[in-house]
């Protein structure tokens, strides 16, 4: 098909969608449409993690982010009744600063990684490092450390979610 | 390359996903969509990183990107928590309206 393997051509087509979505959850009115858009950037991006061989990875990252991240912003958008078109707009002027900033940041990027050239690097092995058990291994081994330092953070976070949430601490 | 698919292709994409992120932030007033747009910087940064993983063949990018993940989940737990605390106290999400500190 026109010189490009159908990897290629998944990866072409799943960037192109990725940046569709992205941008439409940039530039969409609702929030609700925005959550809905960022859920299909995410299935886009696991779609590159499975490119990647990044298996385990792409299932973990629907079921956090599209399963959980996702839904809890849903959950805060319809407690606010924010699902109307109240919200207040910047400026035109700030708007097009905005843009203006972010094009300069990307040309300076990408002009900085243009050129990159990388060396020394030699592929070697096999291409399973992305299923659950060479993960595991490494994760149980040679980062065990930060993985319970982790919970700890998650449970932290949980306690002052509670905190804050609540309506009044006596 | 990877799989057929240069380097410089995810790097370009990576790019392209981040900075669309920071104008998001730049340019819009509702907090939430703030952090979405925030949510969308992290995963540029972690395709970035399962694609030099895949590169090198090392599985360290990858369990950086869990990592990622899990602060991501308690910084929204607690940023949405702190939002909607702001919600009940001045019925507005404004990101300008919330200038009291600079005073």
């Amino acid at each position: 098909m026109l010189g490009y393997t159908i990897t290629q051509w998944l990866f072409g087509i799943l960037s192109f969608l990725a940046i569709m979505f992205a941008l439409m959850v940039v530039f969409s009115r609702n929030p609700v449409n925005s959550v809905l858009y960022l859920v299909l950037t995410f299935f886009c991006i696991a779609g590159h993690y499975l490119l990647l061989n990044a298996q385990f990875l792409a299932v973990v990252h629907i079921a956090v982010y599209a399963g959980a991240i996702m839904v809890l912003f849903l959950f805060v958008i319809m407690l606010m009744n924010l699902n109307q078109d109240s919200e207040p707009q910047k400026t035109a002027i700030s708007k097009a600063i905005a843009g203006i900033v972010g094009g300069l940041l990307l040309v300076v990027l990408v002009g900085a990684l243009r050129g990159t050239e990388l060396l020394g690097i030699q592929q070697y092995g096999h291409s399973e490092i992305g299923l659950v058990k060479n993960l595991g291994k490494v994760l149980f081994s040679e980062f065990l450390f930060p993985f319970e330092i982790v919970s700890i953070l998650l449970l932290s976070a949980l306690v002052g979610a509670i905190m804050i949430g609540k309506k009044e601490i006596k | 390359m990877i799989n057929g698919i240069s380097i410089n292709m995810y790097l370009l994409l990576s790019t392209v996903l981040f900075i669309i992120g920071a104008v998001g932030v730049m340019a819009r007033r509702n907090t939430i969509i703030l952090f979405m747009c925030i949510e969308l910087m992290l995963n540029a940064v972690n395709l970035l990183l399962v694609a030099f993983s895949a590169l090198h063949n090392d599985s360290s990018g990858q369990v950086f990107v869990f990592f990622i993940m899990a602060v991501a989940a308690a910084e929204v737990a607690v940023g949405l928590a702190i939002l909607s605390m702001i919600y009940r106290n001045s019925k507005s999400i404004d990101s300008d309206l919330l200038s009291k500190l600079k005073h």
